[in-house]
């Protein structure tokens, strides 16, 4: 995270006493406005934020070929030599959402592939969330793609594909967020 | 609806269901002249020894102190709380012991918790909150900051989208009321309304989603509409009185009333306005709902309009025949609670439960009415209906909507069946 302006900070908290008192005295609606501006440079290293069309998605590249020696160091312990699995850990390739048994996965499930990529980077592996390089979340995002066989090997998965990877229930949720 | 046919002996007991359910104005105590066998434990007549005076008159107590804790009597009201995952240590959740609790406030210590990476130690002078994305203006604002606003309180629930999970699995857990239904609490929440910082901020006409993270080791995040955003959320910085808690997310935390509790991101650190929905892990991969046809409900916000009874409920023993008051919580995320109906033969037969009035918008709801066990099996129910017109589903209906493998917002009717023992059990009926 970005250093605190400490001056305008301290410049912010008197602001905010002299209104308090000024509001009591003179009952001034002028509004509290303590927020200090900053840039979107300056947030670049806590807005971690990737959205389905590709923005938010960081420079770099990689193929699902570099990727499994990633996921191998990084996640197989928890989530299966090839995504199937383990107690308490979600599967993240195959899986069907009808019939017997219903596995909902990345791959089955998930409808977008930039979920991947947000939550690789922001949330694993849970013991070191965020320590991957860019380059290396590509490359694990490539990897559990291919576990499902939505890109091929040696598939260059880069910010401008990516948005583009057809994930087989992209069409499969029904938004409620209307419905309020 | 109301079944008097069972009314064999206490004639001036005022009989509203089957199965022994009495009318409300019992609750006051009232005509209960002459009810004989029904309130015998509590007669003249008793035999029961002199009393002594406690060694606690005898001495001086221990003197004030600078934070208090409950008695050490009542040290077994403690969350239920699952041993720690060893993959991941900082998951998990533990529930609040709605079975062991009254009124409709939770207290801070036994607040439900749901982490997806631990709590975070969070240093407010270190803490910041920015807001960025589709404004004319990218803020960053401290504690001490948020702290100068104008506040706000209000008493709501919060939920957790998985709460009642286990009661959608295929066979009724030997468990408590709060072991199944516990992932909910209420409190008095004050903060200052996240409308008021994207006033500030100037929200660009394009921007038509909130993006929320937490400054937790996942940065967990969620999107709501701004529509939701501008209406009625606010970011809470006080639970009950005091700061909120560290498993609350402490220094500050997003509060959205009535919607499902992950939406709610604690330890919040960034409000990011988009034009569409970030599409997060927990509202793609989890926190969804799947339809028995494959598809599935995604961003589905209101809580349920839902009931439990919390006593007598699972894993308790009703100790005596006679009178024993049924009372439990009811909410809706769709508004206040207006209506809960009781019953005591398996849903037969229901009789209004006693709601005190005015009931708090998106807040629990205490209900209670009283019943007269005498000794013969009973499955207690309760059905909740909102101030628009919402009625809680059976369990059968609610399950007959979604696929098999669906375990959020379950909202069905809970069965609490009673033995001739007086044992009370989780069962599905």
């Amino acid at each position: 995270m970005s250093t605190p302006d400490l001056k305008s900070l301290v410049l912010a908290g008197t602001i905010g006493a002299v209104l308090s008192v000024s509001s009591l005295v003179l009952a001034a609606d002028a509004p509290v406005r303590l927020g200090t501006p900053v840039t979107e440079a300056q947030l670049s290293e806590i807005d971690l934020i990737v959205m389905p069309d590709g923005k938010g998605l960081p420079a770099g590249s990689g193929t699902a070929a570099q990727g499994q020696a990633v996921y191998d160091q990084q996640c197989a312990a928890c989530h299966g030599a090839l995504g199937e699995g383990t107690q308490g850990v979600p599967a993240l390739a195959g899986g069907t959402l009808t019939g017997t048994p219903i596995l909902m996965t990345a791959g089955s499930y998930w409808p977008h592939a930039s979920t991947l990529y947000d939550y690789i980077r922001r949330a694993m592996p849970p013991t070191a969330p965020k320590s991957l390089s860019n380059t290396e979340v590509y490359q694990v995002v490539a990897y559990v793609l291919h576990l499902s066989g939505i890109v091929e090997r040696d598939f260059v998965l880069d910010a401008s594909n990516l948005p583009q990877v057809q994930m087989p229930n992209r069409d499969g949720f029904i938004d409620r967020s209307q419905e309020q | 609806m109301n079944d008097n046919k069972n009314n064999k002996h206490e004639t001036s007991l005022d009989k509203v269901a089957g199965n022994g359910l009495l009318s409300r104005r019992h609750l006051l105590g009232l005509s209960l002249a002459g009810a004989g066998a029904a309130v015998a434990g509590n007669v003249l007549g008793a035999e029961a020894p002199a009393l002594s005076m406690p060694a606690w008159s005898r001495s001086p107590g221990r003197g004030p102190s600078e934070y208090g804790n409950p008695s050490t009597f009542a040290a077994g009201i403690k969350r239920l709380a699952p041993p720690p995952n060893a993959t991941l240590p900082g998951g998990g959740a533990s529930r609040t012991p709605l079975h062991l609790l009254q009124g409709i406030i939770t207290p801070n210590s036994l607040h439900f918790e749901r982490h997806h990476a631990g709590v975070p130690d969070i240093d407010p002078a270190q803490h910041r909150l920015v807001i960025n994305g589709l404004v004319r203006q990218p803020l960053m604002f401290s504690y001490e900051d948020l702290l100068a606003y104008p506040m706000e309180s209000r008493i709501l629930f919060l939920e957790c989208s998985g709460n009642s999970g286990g009661a959608a699995g295929p066979t009724a857990a030997d468990t408590s009321a709060g072991g199944l239904h516990g992932l909910l609490s209420c409190a008095e929440w004050t903060g200052v309304r996240l409308s008021t910082l994207l006033d500030e901020a100037g929200v660009l006409p394009e921007a038509s989603w909130v993006s929320s993270t937490g400054a937790d080791g996942a940065s967990l995040g969620r999107s709501i509409p701004l529509n939701k955003a501008l209406r009625d959320v606010f970011i809470a910085l006080y639970q009950n009185g005091e700061p909120i808690r560290p498993e609350q997310g402490y220094p500050m935390r997003l509060f959205v009333p009535g919607w499902e509790g992950n939406v709610s991101v604690k330890w919040l650190t960034q409000i990011k306005l988009t034009d569409m929905a970030a599409n997060f892990k927990d509202e793609t991969s989890r926190y969804t709902e799947l339809l028995p046809d494959g598809k599935a409900l995604q961003f589905t916000f209101p809580m349920g309009t839902k009931s439990v009874i919390t006593s007598p409920s699972g894993q308790m023993t009703l100790r005596r025949q006679g009178i024993h008051e049924i009372t439990g919580l009811a909410w809706s995320g769709r508004g206040a609670i207006r209506r809960v109906e009781v019953s005591a033969d398996g849903g037969r037969s229901w009789a209004d439960a006693h709601l005190e009035p005015n009931q708090l918008e998106l807040a629990l709801a205490r209900f209670r009415l009283p019943w007269l066990w005498e000794g013969g099996p009973a499955v207690l129910q309760s059905r909740a209906t909102d101030s628009a017109g919402n009625v809680q589903p059976t369990r059968d209906v609610f399950l007959n909507t979604y696929s098999p493998a669906n375990r959020y917002h379950f909202n069905g009717i809970q069965s609490w069946a009673v033995s001739a023992q007086g044992e009370v059990k989780n069962v599905y009926a």
